[in-house]
């Protein structure tokens, strides 16, 4: 049985929200340089030329690129070997998120619902924790802002509908949030599970790297089908018209019930932040 | 065919009218910002019949929240939040004079009917380019609502802050048109490849 200390954790997370906030991954830097030569309308070429300096200014002067700090939401995979001491795990993930957003000049972004009074310290962040095999503690931050979320859609199909219906309702809800989710966007789609896994399964399909195929080559097919579709509404960055909408379409897939079709449309705006640690 | 124009609050009807979708605009001078909370205690300001913490005539009002201001510098990350949030509110705000909103994201018909109203306009600025346009504000500090924290009201004066007209006062929709440009059909895309 391994040990982590459960201050070990603390800091882990806090680093991690901080770098997440400030460095932008090489796969979305990459995906920005190829729009910045490929996409056809002016502006939108000039979006993309603002999004790398931007990166280059939050990773250089170490402040986030990105004023909405996000919703911290953590993927836990917790190894069945391990064994956190000196303190409660939840908690110390939750510290992990008060220190690095305190201490990062990241913006608390978390109120009561009703009274919208701020939590002051981004926390409660979301956690999902999976118990898994082995010895290793694997944490990845999410810090996922409210406008592209915003956007986001559950949709519990007929069975009947089948693939014309998730295409469909992709295509709708990447056209009715035009503009307001922050274009170049990533379209996370989550099919089956129930009504609330199909949501998770949208928002792990985010953290895959921009560019990777889809080991399942069904699902590869109908991630270049939505993409191709979802580019063709023209939106384009910032939702100034254009040829790039979405810079990737990552589907995650599993079992539902017979009566069921849950499908999830998670969109995640270009400032697509991820950061994993493993312990 | 666009131009790039170079405003400077307070504004005039004459300020605003020449503005035309498309258009690039480079604000200089003070502007203040407002998310949807800050709107609502405005609101609630004037129900009661209270004075407002500032005077709207011909100001711009930019919806932001910044993230906190690292030490030795003027402010955080301080892109564009999405407008439409403000929508119910912002009739209100175009009868007390308010000339201009920077944002990002569609207004609704009725915000696009006010605006030709009382003569303003909504200017786009890039969303998540929160650190690049933090850049153009040179001073920062709260006016009013300090409890809000992120959604305070701020004055900011700022420097070339570069945005594009998306409704003018005209009725103008530049995200309408931009779309209508470059969406197509599988169709037209697969000839479109062959062409090349």
């Amino acid at each position: 049985m391994r040990q982590i200390d459960a201050k070990e954790i603390t800091r882990a997370v806090k680093e991690a929200a901080i770098t997440a906030n400030f460095d932008l991954g090489e796969d979305m830097l990459a995906a920005f340089k190829r729009g910045e030569k490929e996409e056809e309308s002016p502006s939108g070429r000039e979006v993309f030329r603002q999004l790398l300096e931007n990166a280059k200014i939050a990773a250089t002067e170490r402040v986030p690129m990105c004023q909405d700090c996000g919703l911290a939401v953590i993927f836990v995979e917790l190894g069945q070997d391990v064994h956190v001491t000196g303190g409660d795990f939840q908690q110390a993930i939750q510290e992990g998120v008060r220190q690095g957003y305190g201490e990062g000049f990241l913006r608390k972004s978390l109120c009561h619902p009703l009274t919208r009074a701020n939590t002051g310290d981004n926390t409660p962040a979301v956690i999902h924790t999976e118990i898994v095999p082995g010895d290793h503690l694997k944490i990845t931050i999410v810090p996922k802002g409210g406008g592209s979320e915003n956007m986001s859609r559950v949709f519990m199909l007929k069975p009947a509908e089948g693939l014309p219906g998730i295409i469909d309702r992709v295509l709708a809800t990447v056209r009715e949030a035009g503009p307001n989710p922050c274009p170049p966007i990533i379209v996370g789609v989550g099919i089956g599970g129930t009504f609330e896994r199909a949501g998770i399964l949208a928002k792990k399909a985010l953290l895959r790297h921009v560019g990777s195929v889809n080991p399942e080559p069904e699902l590869a097919a109908l991630e270049k089908q939505l993409l191709q579709g979802v580019n063709d509404l023209g939106i384009g960055p910032q939702g100034l018209g254009g040829r790039i909408t979405a810079l990737a379409v990552h589907v995650v897939m599993q079992p539902c019930h017979i009566a069921s079709l849950p499908v999830a449309v998670n969109i995640q705006c270009h400032a697509a932040r991820h950061k994993e640690v493993v312990l | 065919m666009s131009k790039t124009v170079h405003l400077r609050p307070p504004l005039t009807d004459g300020d605003v009218v020449q503005l035309e979708i498309g258009d690039k605009v480079l604000v200089t001078g003070v502007i203040y910002t407002a998310r949807d909370a800050a709107h609502k205690r405005l609101m609630d300001l004037l129900a009661a019949g209270k004075e407002l913490p500032v005077d709207f005539k011909g100001q711009i009002l930019y919806y932001v929240g910044p993230s906190p201001a690292k030490p030795g510098r003027v402010i955080g990350a301080a892109g564009p939040t999405t407008s439409y949030r403000m929508d119910s509110y912002t009739h209100t705000m175009l009868q007390l004079g308010l000339k201009a909103m920077i944002g990002k994201g569609k207004r609704a018909p009725e915000v696009i009917a006010a605006m030709q109203q009382y003569k303003a306009v909504y200017l786009g600025a890039t969303g998540g380019a929160g650190a690049l346009i933090s850049q153009c504000i040179k001073k920062a500090e709260v006016v009013a609502f300090p409890e809000l924290g992120p959604e305070a009201i701020h004055r900011l004066e700022v420097e070339n802050l570069p945005a594009i007209v998306i409704n003018d006062c005209q009725g103008g929709d530049l995200y309408e048109l931009g779309v209508k440009e470059y969406r197509r059909s599988a169709e037209t895309r697969d000839n479109a490849a062959e062409c090349r």
